[in-house]
């Protein structure tokens, strides 16, 4: 086959072209240059590109860069940066997959003859049944199906993650026994356009206005705190919201109002989650209303079980089995199947919860 | 003791470029390939001569020699007296060195007085990043840049409305590297000395060196920068012609070589490649321009008559014998770079940023190309190695390209 794979400087990519390489097919690298000037680090920083290039040469296939930045800049960064204005809590890793890696980029390696387009992510593609599976890695500590979960059909026969069925430490042992400088790198932190000195309320801080705000306990509807800016509190969290020696977990978040509303551990649970109708995917078709599932509502949290209630016109909302730590709205929430916990059956972006009751 | 790094190095040996279709090499105006008689020229400084030309003994010596000789065939391809020859790193030193250097000088010279430097829009980022560094940097200095017209030509009605007494420095290029336009040096030479007479006047040569006598061309510049790889020489040589009585500070402090106009031992071999380089095309030069432009033209003619949505924003008559610039409108350049390598096609597509990531180009935006064409905005350019072979191999594969990424 004929493979493009995306090279982002790090361990699981250098070895995913690494075991296409020894797996005869015909390999091409390509890093995306997505955020950052000059001095840029994160993720698509120079030094990440020079060691891609390096590692291709090394594998003696061809490395390209490609700018992407404006793209990356309109449909990842400038949403991620409106949805905190508006008191939620996004996923840019997902909106990069969605419009960036496994949109353009994807069509990019299609229009140039590419038979796949593979990553480094620790996530496997299986076709069983003559339709695309999207299941979690095989290194459940590093499983990066969640932030894949909204991948169909379509990009799902488009793709290869070569990685996916090995453990880190098996990934760490090729890379350096084929003496490849990206052997020992650390795992990417985070948010890859947010650099560790500003953090990301130093990033939001200069790209909208940050309010102080009060918080108030849901119950008495008495104000018992502050915080310093409202678009940073996410729904579920607890530090920076609390009462004096009691714990309490934001539950809403109102920009308009300056408020954050918090709640004691029992009142914040939740028992169902909207997903926003526009966002939702489904891997293989949508699930009968009334499905059993398991939700997963961020990168590494324990799956909950759950039932699918899908009515007209893409609503979809997820009804806990079990009561619920507060979701944040702009959160995934990624459904597994039932039956077979490790295949992804769709996702879609929260928009609101209900007081479980 | 740290902790082991975790990784060995793994020679790639021997570097080279790879298994693939045969080389169709349409980037001379990146780098040119090495001359055989600068390779035979540069050996003795890889072994046997091999003393530090600041010494003196008998290795000193001939190390010395060797930059001497080289200096005076710089010279007199530059038309200038070898004591103006600064020997630098390359192009972008060259360039840094004239802008900041005598920026700096000026500001020093005239306490209180604004320092105002004028830039063409379309130089090279080597000449823009120091202008505008020298902005942040030096007290009082300010930056003009001066419109072109749509074949990227400078106005130099916009140019002498940017002249004033407050103007220490003019940087125009000869010709610009994306497109090939050959600017009217002459011209910015007498309007700046018409407007302003106390200003000197720097010209970034380094893509016009193969082809332009620039004894000539540029004999009204006090300041003109040339690079050794755009000419079949090495890569991290070139010089920049300081012409005396230009007042210039040094970037480099040291030990005082190059008149203390830049310190640090000398590269002696990259001095006699640049030197030797220059001979080779100086020596072709009448007939190189007339041979390649025709190869150009066969390419550019081919392209446009193959290839639909096709679109030359530069004139060919203003521009060098070894580019062609064309925007394939609806194509990502990025694109039809890869799918050209992959058939043995080096071509290039505008400047890269640090990563190597193309960034949208200034000169396209300059001479108000627009944004959708610019974005297909490809440079071949042909040079000293060039065949009608390479022209006929191009011709075959680049409208299939174009046609399979328009779909």
């Amino acid at each position: 086959m004929r493979v493009l794979v995306a090279m982002s400087g790090g361990v699981d990519s250098s070895v995913a072209a690494a075991l296409l390489v020894a797996g005869g097919h015909e390999v091409t690298g390509a890093t995306l240059k997505l955020w950052g000037g000059p001095s840029d680090s994160g993720c698509c920083s120079v030094a990440d590109v020079d060691d891609a290039r390096r590692v291709a040469q090394q594998l003696g296939i061809a490395h390209h860069v490609f700018n992407l930045s404006e793209e990356f800049g309109r449909d990842v960064v400038a949403p991620y940066v409106a949805a905190h204005r508006a008191g939620m809590t996004p996923n840019p890793c997902i909106e990069c997959n969605r419009t960036i890696k496994f949109d353009r980029l994807l069509a990019r390696s299609r229009r140039l003859g590419f038979d796949r387009l593979a990553t480094g992510h620790h996530a496997q593609v299986a076709a069983p049944g003559g339709r695309w599976q999207l299941r979690r890695g095989a290194d459940r500590s590093k499983d990066q199906s969640y932030v894949l979960s909204m991948l169909g059909q379509d990009a799902l026969g488009g793709v290869c993650f070569p990685v996916g069925h090995l453990q880190k430490s098996a990934v760490r042992t090729e890379a350096a026994r084929l003496g490849l400088r990206t052997a020992a790198k650390p795992d990417s932190q985070d948010v890859c356009f947010i650099h560790g000195r500003e953090g990301r309320a130093g990033f939001l801080a200069e790209r909208l206005v940050l309010h102080p705000g009060t918080v108030v306990d849901e119950e008495s509807g008495h104000p018992i705190g502050s915080v310093d800016a409202v678009e940073l509190v996410t729904v579920g969290q607890r530090r920076g919201v609390a009462a004096a020696g009691e714990r309490r977990y934001a539950v809403r978040v109102d920009v308009g109002s300056r408020t954050v509303t918090v709640a004691s551990g029992a009142r914040a649970r939740v028992d169902e989650a909207v997903l926003a109708p526009a966002s939702v995917t489904w891997v293989d078709g949508a699930l009968a209303d009334g499905s059993p599932c398991w939700a997963q509502v961020s990168a590494h949290g324990r799956p909950a079980r759950c039932t699918v209630q899908v009515g007209p016109r893409r609503a979809v909302r997820c009804r806990f089995d079990e009561p619920q730590r507060p979701v944040a709205p702009g959160q995934t929430l990624a459904f597994y199947h039932a039956a077979d916990p490790d295949a992804v059956a769709g996702a879609g972006v929260i928009t609101g919860s209900r007081p479980a009751r | 003791m740290g902790d082991a790094p975790g990784w060995s190095v793994r020679a790639v040996d021997p570097p080279g470029i790879g298994t693939g279709p045969p080389l169709t090499y349409l980037d001379h105006a990146a780098s040119a390939p090495l001359r055989p008689e600068v390779a035979e020229a540069m050996a003795p400084f890889s072994g046997p001569v091999f003393g530090h030309p600041s010494g003196s003994h008998r290795q000193a010596r001939a190390a010395r020699g060797a930059l001497e000789e080289a200096r005076e065939q710089v010279a007199l391809a530059m038309g200038c007296a070898p004591a103006d020859v600064v020997f630098t790193s390359g192009g972008t030193e060259a360039d840094n060195l004239a802008v900041f250097g005598v920026l700096a000088a000026s500001a020093q010279d005239r306490p209180g007085r604004p320092t105002v430097v004028v830039s063409s829009a379309v130089e090279h980022s080597a000449v823009l990043a120091p202008c505008r560094a020298a902005v942040a940097r030096l007290p009082g200095v300010e930056h003009r840049e001066v419109a072109v017209d749509g074949r990227g030509v400078l106005r130099l009605d916009r140019l002498a409305d940017a002249l004033d007494d407050d103007v220490a420095l003019v940087t125009v290029m000869l010709a610009n590297n994306e497109v090939g336009a050959v600017q009217p040096l002459a011209d910015v030479v007498a309007v700046t000395a018409a407007r302003a007479p106390g200003a000197a006047v720097h010209t970034d040569a380094v893509q016009a060196a193969p082809w332009v006598d620039l004894s000539a061309e540029a004999a009204g510049a006090a300041l003109v920068s040339i690079s050794a790889h755009k000419l079949g020489g090495p890569k991290g040589s070139g010089a920049l012609v300081v012409r005396e009585g230009t007042p210039l500070l040094p970037l480099m402090m040291g030990g005082g070589q190059e008149r203390e106009r830049r310190a640090g031992t000398h590269d002696v071999a990259g001095a006699v490649g640049l030197a030797a380089a220059l001979t080779a095309a100086a020596a072709e030069r009448d007939g190189e321009r007339v041979r390649v432009a025709a190869l150009r033209d066969r390419l550019a003619d081919g392209l446009l008559a193959a290839v639909p949505a096709l679109v030359e924003p530069a004139d060919r008559k203003d521009v060098l014998p070894s580019h062609c610039h064309l925007c394939f409108s609806g194509v990502d350049r990025e694109e039809l770079v890869l799918l050209l390598d992959e058939a043995g096609v080096c071509v290039s597509a505008g400047a890269a940023c640090a990563s190597g990531a193309l960034e949208p180009s200034h000169v396209m935006a300059a001479m108000g190309v627009d944004a959708a064409d610019a974005r297909g905005a490809i440079r071949f350019s042909l040079g000293h190695t060039s065949t009608p072979a390479d022209v006929e191999r191009a011709l075959a594969v680049v409208p299939e390209a174009v046609a399979r990424l328009r779909g």
